[in-house]
């Protein structure tokens, strides 16, 4: 299979070591090559583009020039945040004028068109959840209800991402699905976390992202699943501050997908790295074998770390 | 020849950036040109009167005006032309306004190009010949396409001013949107109780010949002399036969059959009468539900029918009638809601359009009138209705106002209350529109004595929470969110151009607008004629329009056919094409791109040449502009006339 130029994006780094960890290893486990983009740099985050478009998208098209030496097929990135910026600055660019004057900030000038996609698209499109599900043919993952959560950008706006539904996606669900799990019908798949609000306006982010662990408690989900290090951490570091602004008690876990997908895969303990949630994975577990022993269905084995 | 010129001021319009006295003075020195000056307002009657008297006085040949677009007032001066004795062929129209002042703000600049476009008509004008209209039979009966309530308007009135009327109807009966709704604003009556009564005049005026389950397949001809060709679909039943006793419809066992009369609000039977007030009241068989069409089984149908109408053979027809005037009726289509994924519009079982709330409210509906939810049957006692879905709304390429919407939404509210009257109604709205008579009143009796909660912003979302539906939206006057917990929603689903208008438009060769409604010739002095001679349009295929506005066009277009018909003979347009026979080499390229058909082969001496059927020929040109031997050309519009336009514009 072809190469993929890898552009992990600074939460890979720090906040979200584990959903980078896990993607790699997934990554390999599939057959998917990925190559790190020499020198890579910040895509511009979310400041960048509030304040001066050129320059945010100089930002990202320097990182897809640095990938045009690596022979890939396609840039890809883990983070919907990184992915925003580097697909709205491709997007941006189709326009000659706008393309040269991002060219004339950059050192090295963007000479391919390079397609950006996100690790979950080509997982979905290159890989499939049909062979996904040819290798695990034991369902390691039945019995876990899931509410798949995608967050505002990975799908939005459509015209510039070209994927999946824009209301409605089911990337995640159909990956999920694959590895045996179920998954719960969960309205509130693109709502706002509260996203970087959490450092500002706390009591926002504590109410967006506890209706969201809310609704996916009240369908009777074991765990959230996410594909955002930035939703990942609202829904998981702040399940405290949810609580107290809605009232309620919450005990979710919330994975990155590539971790679920690692755990089914049976892949080594320390590349899934379930010891950097907040909330227990165990409780998800727990369930989900309660829920195996219910329905006369063997376990299989896992790691210890899963145990 | 004596030529005279008069430069309009059109008030300000051109005088502010055109110095029409210089354009006069300038004009005078073009040749033939005995006469000019400037007028404030050409078209005025002192305008006219001007130009008649400078005719006598002066001893004119031909007049140029040069004002505004000819399609408004060309015809107006050609008969002031008339009235003083000239042929009204000997005037020509240079549009300085459109094309000069409105576009341009130098003087200067704006001046010289007035007096070139000026220098044109004259050159053209010096080449004019009088030209004479030559009459022709008229065909007394009129086309009347889509059976909703203009439609219906529309044939009764010219069946009534005596004159034969065909109805052609898609679906297998006649009363479009209106025969679905249960009251009606701003008086609350009884839909099917006012629209009933027409249904049945319809079907029993001698006049009028109502081909239901039809399309409009080709139409050849022109005014006064159109030919249609009508495809009527199969209905599997032969109508001729057909009692509409329904026998067949109690007895039908494939009974999850998609019940389009009620919107898809539950299901019907395979075979099928709409409902009991049905024009004409026939039963159809719908082919993809059908067991004995599709599986070759059952045909229960057939052996209970009382007269034998069954005919699982049945094909469609290919029939033609001849008529003289056409009115295009077909009305609107609903918006797709299911385009906005946020609402879960499609998916979600009690989210569903404001048409098919009406046929929950209706008492003859798939519910007897009790409003139920489609998902559970379950009383709602929160109804959340959204307005403009599909109206005003650039993303989904409707920027239009649907205009009906507002005043239904306040109706349903109203009736919602009076079904259940522990219910509280909730309508999110961008602003209200009730304009007309004793609307504005309609919609403050809503809010006030029914205590329906108006919201004014948009909805962001709509999600399932157990057996309710939040709907998320913004309060635009509080400033805040706002979360409604929902038994049903109901989204007032804007109007549309109905489904195929564009293609039948082509049919009858007139404009549409992007969207697919039909284009009328003037939008505030021609609202129902279009810009081909003889087709008519009434209703909401024209634009969204409530059941007033369309019944008021359906008598409109009515009216404009019966002043057609009231002359026995018409006056074609001499400026048509004419064979020069000495030049005419016989090739048929002319025959063969004619879209009118209206060049025919003949012998001449042994030789083929081309013929012009005077009646036929409408103008196009296209003829001209193929012949390689310059043989055909255009009356009034000849290759020498248009070749000195250009001689002028190069000389200038
Ligand atoms: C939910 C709802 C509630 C409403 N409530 C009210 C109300 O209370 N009061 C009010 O004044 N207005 C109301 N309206 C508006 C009303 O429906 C329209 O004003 C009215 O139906 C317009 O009539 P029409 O004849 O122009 O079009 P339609 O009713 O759409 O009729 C068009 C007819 O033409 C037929 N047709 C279409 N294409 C073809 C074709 N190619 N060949 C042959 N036949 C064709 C169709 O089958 C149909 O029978 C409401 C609308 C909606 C959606
Ligand atoms: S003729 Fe045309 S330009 Fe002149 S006054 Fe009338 S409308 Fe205006």
């Amino acid at each position: 299979m072809s190469t993929y130029a890898y552009y992990p994006g600074c939460s890979g780094l720090g906040t979200s070591r584990e959903y980078d960890t896990s993607t790699r290893a997934v990554c390999r486990a599939l057959g998917l090559t990925l190559a790190d983009i020499p020198d890579w740099s910040c895509c511009g985050s979310t400041p960048a583009h509030t304040v001066d478009h050129t320059l945010s998208s100089a930002l990202a098209a320097r990182n897809l020039a640095q990938a045009e030496d690596l022979d890939a097929s396609a840039l890809i990135t883990p983070c919907p945040s990184c992915l925003t910026n580097l697909k709205m600055a491709v997007h941006r660019m189709r326009d000659r004028d706008f393309r040269d004057r991002v060219n004339k900030l950059l050192d090295r000038p963007v000479r391919r068109d390079l397609p950006v996609k996100s690790v979950l698209q080509v997982l979905v499109e290159d890989v499939g959840p049909e062979e996904l599900a040819s290798r695990l043919p034991d369902k390691p993952l039945a019995g876990l209800k899931l509410a798949p959560y995608y967050g505002c950008i990975m799908n939005r706006p459509p015209e510039v991402m070209q994927f999946d539904d824009p209301e409605h996606p089911t990337a995640m669900d159909r990956l999920m699905l694959a590895l045996g799990a179920d998954v719960v019908p969960f309205p509130l798949k693109v709502e706002c976390c509260g996203a970087s609000f959490g450092v500002p306006r706390k009591d926002i982010t504590a109410r967006l992202s506890g209706k969201l662990l809310e609704t996916a408690m009240d369908l009777g989900a074991h765990a959230m699943v996410t594909a955002c290090p930035l939703c990942q951490m609202n829904l998981d570091l702040r399940q405290d501050q949810a609580a107290s602004a809605l009232g309620r008690k919450f005990q979710m876990p919330v994975f990155y997908y590539t971790q679920l997908m690692a755990v089914a895969l049976r892949l080594p303990q320390n590349v899934i790295g379930l010891n950097k949630l907040c909330v227990s994975p165990h409780i998800a577990f727990a369930a989900m074998r309660k829920a195996r022993a219910e329905a006369g269905r063997r376990d299989p084995s896992f790691s210890e770390e899963v145990a | 020849m004596k030529i005279g010129v008069f430069i309009c001021h059109c008030g300000s319009n051109i005088a502010g950036t055109v110095d029409t006295a210089q354009v006069a003075r300038t004009a005078l020195e073009f040749p033939d040109v005995a006469f000019a000056t400037d007028t404030m307002y050409a078209c005025s009657e002192p305008g006219q009167e001007a130009i008649v008297q400078a005719i006598k006085d002066h001893g004119l040949d031909g007049v140029v005006v040069s004002s505004c677009t000819p399609l408004m007032h060309e015809p107006t001066f050609r008969r002031t032309v008339e009235r003083a004795g000239l042929n009204r062929f000997m005037f020509e129209m240079a549009n300085i306004r459109e094309h000069v002042s409105w576009i341009g703000k130098d003087t200067e600049a704006n001046t010289r190009k007035a007096a070139e476009l000026t220098r044109m008509a004259v050159e053209k004008l010096r080449r004019n010949m009088p030209l004479f209209a030559k009459q022709f039979e008229v065909n007394k009966r009129v086309l009347v396409v889509g059976g909703g309530v203009a439609g219906i308007q529309a044939a009764l009135d010219c069946a009534d001013g005596g004159r034969e009327v065909v109805l052609v109807e898609r679906e297998s009966t006649i009363g479009g949107k209106m025969a679905k709704l249960d009251k009606t604003f701003p008086t609350v009556d009884c839909s099917s109780c006012v629209l009933g009564p027409k249904m049945v005049d319809v079907a029993q005026h001698p006049k009028i010949t109502v081909h239901a389950l039809s399309e409009i397949e080709d139409v050849k001809g022109f005014v006064g002399n159109f030919e249609i060709a009508i495809r009527r679909k199969a209905a599997y039943v032969d109508w001729a036969k057909c009692t509409g006793c329904g026998l067949c419809m109690e007895k039908c066992p494939s009974r999850k059959s998609l019940d389009r009369f009620n919107e898809g609000v539950g299901t019907t039977t395979a075979i099928n009468i709409p409902f009991p007030q049905a024009i004409p009241k026939k039963a159809v068989i719908d082919p993809a539900f059908c067991l004995k069409l599709t599986k070759d089984k059952c045909g229960v149908c057939a052996k209970i029918c009382p007269t034998q109408a069954i005919d699982f053979k049945q094909q469609e027809a290919l029939f033609t009638e001849q008529v003289g005037a056409v009115i295009a009726a077909t009305g609107y289509d609903l918006f797709d809601i299911s385009k906005y994924g946020e609402y879960g519009a499609g998916k979600l079982p009690d989210v569903i359009t404001g048409l098919q709330y009406e046929r929950l409210l209706s008492a003859s509906g798939p519910t007897g009138g009790h409003v139920q939810r489609p998902s559970d049957g379950r009383e709602p006692k929160t109804v959340v209705f959204v307005q403009c879905v599909g109206s005003r709304d650039k993303s989904v390429d409707r920027p239009y106002c649907s205009g009906f919407c507002c005043m239904y939404t306040a109706k349903q509210v109203i009736l919602t209350r009076d079904h259940i009257p522990d219910s509280t109604s909730y309508v999110f709205y961008m602003d209200i529109r009730a304009p007309g008579k004793m609307y504005d009143e309609f919609t403050r009796r809503a809010m006030e004595e029914y205590g329906a909660r108006y919201v004014r912003g948009r909805v962001a979302m709509i999600y399932p929470k157990g057996d309710k539906y939040v709907v998320r939206g913004a309060d635009t006057l509080m400033g805040t969110q706002v979360e409604v917990e929902a038994d049903l929603v109901v989204l007032a689903a804007g109007a549309e151009a109905s489904q195929g208008a564009g293609k039948l438009a082509e049919k009858l060769r007139i404009s549409y607008d992007k969207y697919g409604f039909f284009l009328e010739s003037h939008p505030k002095l021609r609202p129902v004629e279009t810009n081909t001679a003889g087709v008519y349009l009434a209703g909401s295929c024209q634009g969204p329009k409530d059941i007033p506005a369309s019944v008021a066009q359906g008598s409109a277009a009515a009216a404009k056919v019966l002043a057609l018909f009231s002359k026995d003979k018409l006056e074609n347009d001499p400026m048509i094409a004419a064979v020069d026979i000495r030049r005419c080499v016989g090739c048929g390229k002319c025959i063969q791109v004619c879209p009118f058909k209206a060049i025919k082969e003949v012998d001449f001496r042994g030789e083929p040449k081309a013929e012009v059927i005077e009646t036929v020929c409408q103008g196009c040109g296209l003829c001209t502009a193929t012949c390689p031997q310059g043989a055909i050309q255009l009356a009034h519009f000849t290759d020498n006339q248009i070749l000195a336009e250009v001689n002028a514009l190069c000389l200038a």
